[in-house]
């Protein structure tokens, strides 16, 4: 006879397989084989696959294209961050007050998200274009010359950076609507008795209330500024000279470009450290300060 | 009781073995499977299923599944991908500059060893030299040339008349590209350039334009071993040198690097005079160039030159013999000369062989396009594309060198030093 208690792990596990199974096989299990991978040499026929140790490690600190890839990257965090959501901030205050044609709004706002990274970039890349593009040609009303704005090391980042902002901003505006429209309207009444101004409520009400929503939207941007590269693919393939190059694509080149599965898997390791150091600190040092209700 | 199940089971494995042995030798006495890619997009799958279907006709004991496997890299992947996971193609349309990863791989076979008779020796001698340059090494040969390309040069005729030059005299050398170059930039009342004289991707593929430029001046980029570059040689300097001055001293050329991706909507569009450009692009401009256009061999320094491009056949090493034969067949079926000539025609391609030119479809095609003989009277002046082993890793340490130079980050001495010195770390092991 079984237990019930036994019965209930049973039936908890039971539960707990099909997304344990999934979970194993597409991540952890990768996970861990990728660490392993990358104390391991690279293996044709020829040269069998052997154990290395920290050599790839070793190969990684003395790589002058992989520093060069973390410092775009962190530039790239820099630039798209802060300034996505402020701005998803800024759009979602505007769609939640009283405008006209809020609907239409909201959708042009959202319209960036919805569309294929690939696709954005190929607009963005005739944008770009010197002389013929969009911008050059707007700048050339007002007489200024144009700028080979991808083919510039200064400035190709700096291109890849907007074209990022406007595409993920309507996407975390999105959740601050959604946060905007639970706080009760008590507040702001209560808020206007008092003689707060706006701006007043917006930095003692509104923003602390809309932190869980920071949270997020800060975590799901760190990802996403590791994450994203498909319009490197399109823009720039990481040029010039690596200046817009970022780690995963960094990643990708290296596996199936050259075909260095080992050095790819050392790439990853650090990618993953990397991601998972910040999504931890995020929720240590910001938990304090969020109130959740 | 047992005595019938007995005789049930031997009658049904009979059967199967008869259903088996039947079907063999009906349907077809190999299957073969192939990868192609496709680079250039467009109805290109369906050329390459009508030829499959014409050979099935003329060959219905050997059956070709011929596969779309997306770009050049894509198809190394997946076949490599194949062979790995026990299901591996026969044959396959991959990259001419695939060749030593593959060798190292120790996925292909050389066609001298699967050759016996005397006819098929010489077909492997039926082609352009300068094609099979990519395709061979160790003296053997590993691929056969298939959908190839070269650079030409792209020129507005219009623009050669609004700036008094001959529309039907393109520069021929490097000085008159540079004389010319800065005669055609028109600049509008306040000094802002409406038109350049000439355009040089650099991005996407800069290492195969700079081959153009190193073979014009007389220097290849590799042995034929595929484990030596020879970035760091005068000659290669004084190349990357000329292309950055085009643009900072010069000025005929926009200074950084030039988008290859839009390149070719600068040209139509008439903000460049000049574009250097794969040969692969002609059926488009064709179409849409709403001015006089002209196509013309790249100009010489010491002599004239070009890259080749493009994808070669290849056979797998894991085949059987008549696996092996089967996929001659149908190679040498795919490069008869009238085969090439349509192909050539369908696609922008080099026909691969001298004798597909004197077919009548090209011969009346070229006398209708003159253009598209060009690619062909330049192939004497081809050289291989850049292939070495690690070739992923050397093109890119190139192409990075090149970019600094052009961005003006390093000097040509310095960055190809450094792209030598990192090259050399590379391949010291395969010597």
């Amino acid at each position: 006879m079984i237990s019930s208690s036994t019965r209930t792990q049973v039936y908890g596990w039971l539960l707990l397989t099909p997304a344990a199974i999934l979970l194993i096989a597409f991540t952890h299990y990768p996970t861990v084989a990728t660490l392993a991978k990358s104390f391991f040499s690279t293996g044709t026929v020829t040269r069998p696959t052997k154990f290395v140790g920290a050599e790839n490690y070793a190969l990684m600190v003395t790589d002058e294209v992989f520093w060069k890839v973390v410092d775009n990257n962190i530039w790239y965090a820099i630039g798209t961050i802060p300034a996505s959501i402020a701005i998803a901030i800024l759009m979602a205050l505007w769609v939640n007050s009283s405008i006209s044609a809020r609907g239409l709004v909201r959708m042009a706002y959202f319209t960036p998200t919805v569309l294929p990274m690939i696709a954005v970039a190929n607009v963005w890349l005739f944008f770009y274009t010197p002389d013929i593009g969009l911008i050059d040609q707007v700048l050339g009303l007002f007489g200024i010359p144009g700028h080979n704005w991808l083919g510039d090391p200064d400035t190709v980042l700096g291109c890849i950076i907007v074209m990022t902002i406007w595409k993920e901003a309507g996407f975390f505006m999105i959740f601050y609507l959604a946060a905007l429209q639970s706080l009760p309207p008590e507040l702001n009444e209560a808020a206007r008795i008092e003689g707060a101004s706006r701006w007043y409520y917006f930095r003692r009400v509104t923003f602390p209330l809309l932190m869980p929503t920071t949270l997020f939207v800060l975590i799901n941007a760190f990802i996403n500024s590791f994450k994203l590269v498909d319009h490197l693919f399109i823009l720039t393939k990481g040029g010039p000279d690596n200046a817009s190059s970022l780690l995963l694509y960094y990643i990708y080149e290296v596996a199936f470009s050259f075909f260095d599965e080992s050095y790819a898997a050392t790439l990853t390791v650090v990618l993953l450290g990397v991601l998972a150091i910040i999504s931890v600190g995020q929720f240590v040092l910001l938990d304090k300060r969020i109130h959740y209700r | 009781m047992r005595n019938l199940l007995r005789r049930q089971l031997l009658a049904f494995t009979s059967a199967m073995v008869l259903a088996l042995g039947w079907s063999g030798t009906a349907l077809a006495a190999a299957e073969l499977t192939m990868y192609y890619p496709v680079a250039v997009g467009g109805p290109l799958t369906k050329v390459v299923d009508d030829l499959v279907a014409d050979f099935h006709k003329e060959h219905p004991d050997i059956k070709v599944n011929a596969i779309y496997a997306g770009n050049y890299n894509d198809a190394r992947i997946k076949a490599l991908a194949a062979l790995k996971s026990g299901q591996p193609a026969q044959l396959s349309v991959m990259f001419s500059i695939d060749i030593y990863e593959l060798i190292e791989q120790d996925a292909i076979v050389a066609f001298d060893d699967i050759v016996s008779t005397e006819e098929e020796k010489q077909w492997l001698k039926s082609f352009y030299p300068s094609l099979m340059e990519n395709g061979m090494t160790q003296s053997k040969v590993w691929g056969i040339p298939f959908q190839r390309s070269t650079i030409v040069m792209y020129y507005n005729k219009d623009a050669f008349r609004d700036a008094g030059l001959d529309p039907e005299k393109p520069p021929q050398n490097w000085n008159e590209l540079a004389s010319m170059g800065k005669q055609l930039v028109k600049k509008d009342a306040s000094g802002n350039v409406e038109r350049w004289g000439v355009m040089i991707p650099s991005t996407g593929y800069p290492y195969w334009m700079f081959g153009a430029l190193t073979m014009q001046n007389g220097q290849v980029l590799m042995n034929n071993s595929g484990n030596q570059t020879y970035f760091d040689s005068p000659a290669v300097v004084e190349a990357l040198t000329f292309w950055r001055d085009l643009g900072t001293k010069q000025g005929a050329m926009p200074s950084g690097t030039i988008e290859w991706g839009t390149l070719r909507q600068n040209f139509l569009e008439g903000k460049t005079a000049i574009m250097w450009h794969s040969t692969g692009n002609l059926t488009a401009v064709k179409k849409s160039a709403s001015f006089d256009f002209g196509v013309a061999m790249l100009p010489a320094s010491k002599r004239r030159g070009t890259p080749t491009g493009g994808g070669n056949f290849y056979i797998f090493k894991q085949t059987t013999p008549e696996e092996r034969k089967a996929a001659l067949t149908f190679i040498k079926w795919m490069t008869q000369p009238e085969r090439t000539a349509e192909w050539s025609i369908a696609t922008g391609y080099i026909g691969t062989r001298p004798d597909a030119y004197q077919t009548t479809k090209l011969v009346n095609y070229v006398t209708q396009f003159p253009p598209a003989a060009v690619a062909r009277d330049q192939l004497q002046f081809a050289t291989a594309e850049l292939s070495t082993y690690q070739t992923g890793r050397v093109r890119k340490l190139l192409d990075d060198a090149i970019q600094s130079v052009l961005t003006g980050a390093k000097s040509p001495e310095e960055a190809l030093g450094d792209a030598q010195g990192q090259a050399d770390r590379l391949l010291r092991r395969y010597r």
